[in-house]
């Protein structure tokens, strides 16, 4: 009894055994170095992609979701939508001026109801100043567009109702379209040409920055009313409606009412589709969202595979290096290794090494999900998020645990004797 | 010389070690009892397929009996789990081996600092006691040396410190010399021959008579069985024909 009790406390605790697992697979690791680098490429390559991936669309995201905060929560947007069957047929849906009458007569309550007319595509699109020219989008707006989504002029004034209505030919610029005419520091109060008629500058508007990599700030808007004028008001023009919501509460019931009311208006019968859709900024922001979870998760889909395969590559090179170790591990146990010893010190030395490919590959993700950022213009910054990190990490040991313990399983159930014997 | 002296420190009795082959047993060892004392310089001899290695293996704790007793200074090596015989190999047994089974990445130091760590003992102290044991061989020169820089009576002297830094009770040599040159095989056995002066018990498995001729005791098996088991009154002290010890 003596015997046995001394047997087992003199033996250090498990945190000494761990501890020179570590530095033994640490040297087993340096000394095949080249090696080790090759058996954890699937490893490395499983979290590079994923580190870059993600920082990626993370960063897209960000800026996303920085973009549509703009857009109250109790703002509703109306458009026009034709379903992909129709468009073949040549049907195009519209939401015209009627429409947003309509709703602001006879839906309650609502409030700052504003149309925008994108320019149709043709020759509008072009503006000048002086011997300059170039394109830029042009909106028709109501005077509730800058507060509906949070954009506001940065010198000069929005619009008023009466510019609206005399259809007054004023308008406020991106900041791109000042840039790009050459025009003075402050361009308010100069004249400028859009398409066919001239414009007097009324207010520049605050930088938006960029989006998937486009400009947002080369618009030029126009007063609703004039922006109907130039393209002519006999035209059957499509627009989009924003609107605000009073009491939040009441959000599907005013949608469900607008449904119904542009249904009625557009002569739908009741099995038709919808030729309009009516979106909360939260379904605006969640429809991306979707995108953006649909990528990682097609992504995710393959950067498991690449982790499979990794880790079997793994498993492979440890069942190699047990057999080619046969003679050290038999070596060991006659020096007084325990089975549990032997086990320790392959499990170690493979997440280890998965740890090591894990480092290494959070490292060039970032280094490519970066590089990808700074090279693609207007690309948002890569962000990689904590939990990014944190899952590669738990990955990366998962696998060197999951596949390493069946190598590590072999190596401690050798014979002493026959592992001596190996040649 | 105190009465512990005199206590066994191998005790056999009965031990068998049969193998199944297919439909035939083979009797490796067949009832062998002996016993060995503190301080004997025994060398275990016989024809290949005598049971030799059979019963270094289980003197060394590498493998159990099939049948009979088994007592390690008076603890019952049959009665113990595999966690307890690497303990006890760990503590208790000093191996060198015929193709020395050094740690092919280890230099001489890590080498010997390795059974340490299966005790728990510290890093600076398994150092201490390696380097001590590595300048008891003669080597605390070459503690930083790697076994592929080492001559093979080198190497040897490294397993010798090794199987030496944990003072187990006995040191088991299989054909300590077997892959020696004759000059490097002297030195060896002059090694062991101080060792044995200093109060190390030694068992030795060979089947060289020159080596055997070092020991003071001589056990011969024969088909797993002891043949013949005597004192050696002639024995060759390599100490004595060496220039110095």
């Amino acid at each position: 009894m003596r015997w046995r009790k001394a047997l087992t406390d003199e033996r250090g605790p498990l945190m000494f055994m761990l501890l020179e697992s570590l530095r033994s697979a640490l040297d087993s690791i340096r000394a095949h170095g080249f090696r080790s680098v090759l058996t954890s490429l699937g490893i490395i390559i499983g979290v590079m992609s994923v580190i870059a991936v993600v920082s990626i669309v993370q960063g897209l995201s960000h800026t996303v979701n920085q973009q549509f905060e703009g857009l109250g929560s109790n703002t509703l947007t109306v458009r026009s939508y034709t379903p992909f069957r129709k468009a073949l047929q040549g049907q195009v849906a519209k939401l015209r001026h009627d429409d947003m009458t309509a709703i602001e007569q006879r839906v309650e309550g609502i409030s700052h109801v504003t149309p925008i007319l994108f320019a149709q595509s043709g020759t509008q699109g072009q503006v000048s100043y002086r011997s300059q020219d170039t394109f830029a989008q042009v909106f028709g707006v109501g005077p509730s567009y800058f507060e509906v989504n949070g954009v506001f002029p940065e010198s000069g004034r929005g619009f008023a109702r009466d510019d609206d209505l005399r259809r007054r030919l004023v308008c406020l610029l991106g900041q791109d379209v000042v840039e790009e005419l050459e025009m003075p520091d402050n361009p308010v109060g100069e004249y400028f040409k859009v398409g066919a008629e001239w414009c007097k500058v009324i207010g520049v508007m605050e930088r938006r920055g960029e989006l998937l990599g486009f400009s947002q700030d080369n618009y030029v808007l126009l007063p609703y009313g004039t922006a109907r004028r130039i393209q002519g008001t006999s035209r059957d023009l499509d627009i989009q409606v924003q609107l605000q919501v009073d009491d939040i509460n009441r959000m599907d019931e005013v949608k469900d009412r607008i449904s119904r009311l542009l249904r009625s208006n557009h002569g739908l019968k009741s099995g038709d589709d919808d030729d309009f859709r009516v979106q909360t900024s939260e379904q605006l922001t969640e429809s991306f969202n979707q995108i953006i979870s649909t990528i990682t998760a097609a992504v995710g889909g393959i950067v498991g595979v690449s982790l499979l395969v990794g880790g079997i590559g793994i498993m492979n090179i440890m069942l190699v290096s047990v057999t080619e170790r046969t003679r050290e591990i038999g070596i060991l146990k006659a020096l007084g290794a325990t089975r549990q010893d032997i086990m320790l010190q392959f499990l170690i030395e493979a997440v280890l090494l998965c740890l090591v490919g894990g480092v290494i590959g959070i490292a060039l993700g970032y280094g490519i999900g970066a590089f990808a950022a700074a090279m693609l213009p207007g690309f948002p910054p890569a962000h990689v998020p904590a939990w990014a990190i944190a899952l590669s990490f738990g990955f990366s040991a998962g696998v060197g645990i999951i596949f390493g313990i069946i190598p590590a399983a072999k190596a401690s159930q050798l014979d002493p004797i026959d592992a001596l014997r190996y040649e | 010389m105190s009465a512990d002296s005199a206590e066994s420190v191998i005790r056999f009795r009965g031990v068998a070690r049969r193998y199944e082959m297919g439909d035939q047993v083979v009797n490796a060892l067949d009832g062998v009892d002996l016993d060995i004392r503190r301080n004997e310089y025994v060398a275990i001899i016989g024809a290949s397929g005598s049971g030799k290695s059979t019963m270094m293996n289980i003197i060394g704790c590498l493998d159990r009996p099939t049948e009979g007793e088994y007592q390690l200074e008076g603890h019952d090596v049959g009665a113990m789990n595999e966690n307890e015989l690497a303990r006890v190999r760990n503590r208790e047994i000093g191996f060198v081996f015929q193709s020395f089974n050094l740690l092919p990445r280890a230099n001489a130091l890590k080498n010997v600092m390795q059974p340490l760590v299966f005790r728990g003992i510290k890093l600076d102290d398994r150092k201490q006691k390696a380097r001590q044991s590595l300048e008891r061989v003669g080597l605390g020169d070459r503690v930083d040396h790697l076994p592929n820089q080492l001559s093979g009576g080198q190497r040897q002297r490294v397993a010798i410190a090794r199987a030496l830094v944990g003072e187990p009770a006995i040191l088991l040599a299989d054909e300590p010399t077997g892959n020696l040159d004759s000059r490097t095989t002297v030195e060896i056995m002059r090694l062991f021959d101080a060792l044995h002066s200093a109060g190390q018990t030694i068992i030795m498995v060979t089947h060289e008579a020159d080596i055997a001729a070092h020991c003071e005791r001589v056990i011969r098996l024969e088909d797993g069985r002891v043949a013949e088991d005597h004192r050696n009154n002639t024995r060759r002290r390599a100490l004595a024909e060496g220039a110095d010890g």
